[in-house]
């Protein structure tokens, strides 16, 4: 099989990798990138486990080939840390405790990060449709909910500056 | 795991269809692969080459005049759709079923041609544009045709679409006047497919429905019209033994499976109520209509 060159940008780095294209986005990353953060686990578009931004969207890993995003900018759980500082989100799934497994969490977590990026001031009804495609199977939800509100609420703004 | 395939990368819906036409018999099309990455990965499909339409430009739009009605190209997203001011405001129905249709990571990636094309019953988008009476815009190397998009569905999952044609576009045309429409599915986690769906869109004269569209999904072995249910509203006022009669008929006519979420009886039991109730809801957003 002929190997195709992709050329994409993961957390602000630019790679080129030779890959068979029927690899999908998740093998990618994980396998030749080695950013394992991003969990892989339902295989079947459900449980939004593997879930990174690409260009600003929130998608599902597993289910994108990885030549699709030949030449786009993808971030993982691993970029949302800059310079030794949490993400807020990640601040405030800290602070409710809004994991207990955390198998769920690097997936939820760029879910919630997208959602806040769109739309910053979102309600709790959105907040929902937000993470909808996300399962977790320890918090019912509602911490990560609250994690989202402090975020929202511009809780940790300063610490950011 | 994927058996491989060789991958091509057409940017132009020329060299998608000249493409197209050299590999019909041993090729695939993906756009945004929301369904067909799964099958691939089952191994249910397998292919010689794949044929990736997601940087076709030329197929990703959304645009509207009053004579023409409504086009979207075929690789538009989901969230496009569900996100076009243009659609909420003159196809609402159509921007409501995105918001429904699976989670916000599909309907970033996913495709309106791509679910249209996948020909799985169940999936939303088909029920809606029946009723909004939607034709569709196939091409191939030698040329272009439109067909209404009931005459698309031929099977379980199988499409009029011949091997060497690519959807193009989805064609809607304005509401009549005075028209209104409404659409639902019945599933027990909001990003499912629907158990089954009903879409209604009725136009009134006066008070008196002069005409009805209404499309089940998830109901038989492909998306489909309730027709006779149609034309019993045809020149009637809205009466709730009217919307009784219109229910049972639906479930009378529609070919449910029995399956893990429901069995076929209970397929009929919720086609009668969705409808009962989604003709009533266009029915009232005709009244208000202009």
């Amino acid at each position: 099989m002929k190997k195709e060159l992709l050329r994409l940008t993961v957390n602000d780095v630019e790679y080129e990798v030779y890959i068979n294209p029927k690899r999908l986005l998740v093998e990618v990353i994980r396998d030749e990138l080695g950013f394992t953060g991003t969990k892989r686990a339902c295989d079947t578009v459900s449980c939004g486990c593997c879930t990174v931004i690409i260009e600003g969207m929130a998608v599902k890993s597993c289910s994108v080939l990885a030549m699709q995003v030949d030449g786009l900018r993808v971030k993982t759980v691993e970029g949302l840390e800059v310079n030794g500082k949490l993400d807020p989100i990640q601040k405030g799934f800290l602070d409710e405790g809004a994991f207990q497994c955390g198998f769920c969490t690097s997936g939820m977590l760029m879910s919630a990060r997208a959602l806040l990026d769109e739309n910053p001031n979102p309600t709790k009804e959105e907040m929902k449709d937000g993470i909808e495609g996300n399962l977790c199977r320890c918090t019912g939800y509602n911490s990560i909910i609250r994690a989202m509100t402090r975020v929202a609420n511009g809780q940790y703004k300063e610490e950011q500056a | 795991m994927i058996k491989d395939f060789n991958y091509l990368r057409p940017t132009k819906v020329k060299e998608a269809l000249d493409l197209l036409s050299a590999h019909k018999d041993d090729c695939k099309v993906i756009c945004g692969g929301q369904s067909l990455l799964i099958l691939m990965r089952q191994g249910l499909v397998t292919t010689d080459y794949l044929i990736d339409i997601k940087r076709v430009a030329e197929l990703n739009y959304v645009n509207w005049d009053a004579k023409a009605g409504l086009t979207i190209g075929a690789t538009t997203t989901h969230r496009t759709i569900e996100k076009s001011s243009l659609i909420q405001e003159k196809y609402r129905v159509l921007s409501d079923m995105e918001t429904k249709l699976a989670s916000i990571q599909v309907r970033n990636w996913g495709t309106i041609g791509g679910n249209v094309c996948h020909g799985d019953a169940a999936g939303d988008p088909a029920p809606v544009l029946m009723t909004l009476g939607a034709t569709l815009k196939l091409g191939n190397a030698a040329g272009t045709r439109v067909m209404p998009i009931e005459e698309f569905y031929t099977d379980l999952f199988e499409t009029a679409l011949k091997e060497d044609e690519l959807l193009l576009e989805i064609q809607i045309p304005t509401p009549a006047p005075r028209t209104g429409s409404a659409y639902e599915k019945f599933n027990l986690l909001s990003s499912d497919q629907g158990i089954i769906a009903v879409a209604a869109s009725i136009t009134l004269n006066g008070k008196t429905c002069k005409s009805a569209r209404i499309a089940l999904g998830n109901a038989a072995p492909t998306a489909m019209r309730a027709k006779r249910a149609e034309e019993m509203l045809a020149g009637q006022k809205l009466a709730d033994d009217l919307l009784e009669k219109v229910g049972q008929a639906a479930a009378e006519d529609c070919e449910p499976i029995a399956d893990i979420h429901a069995s076929a009886d209970y397929r009929r039991h919720l086609v009668s109520v969705f409808t009962k109730r989604m003709v009533k809801k266009a029915w009232q957003q005709a009244e208000k209509a202009a």
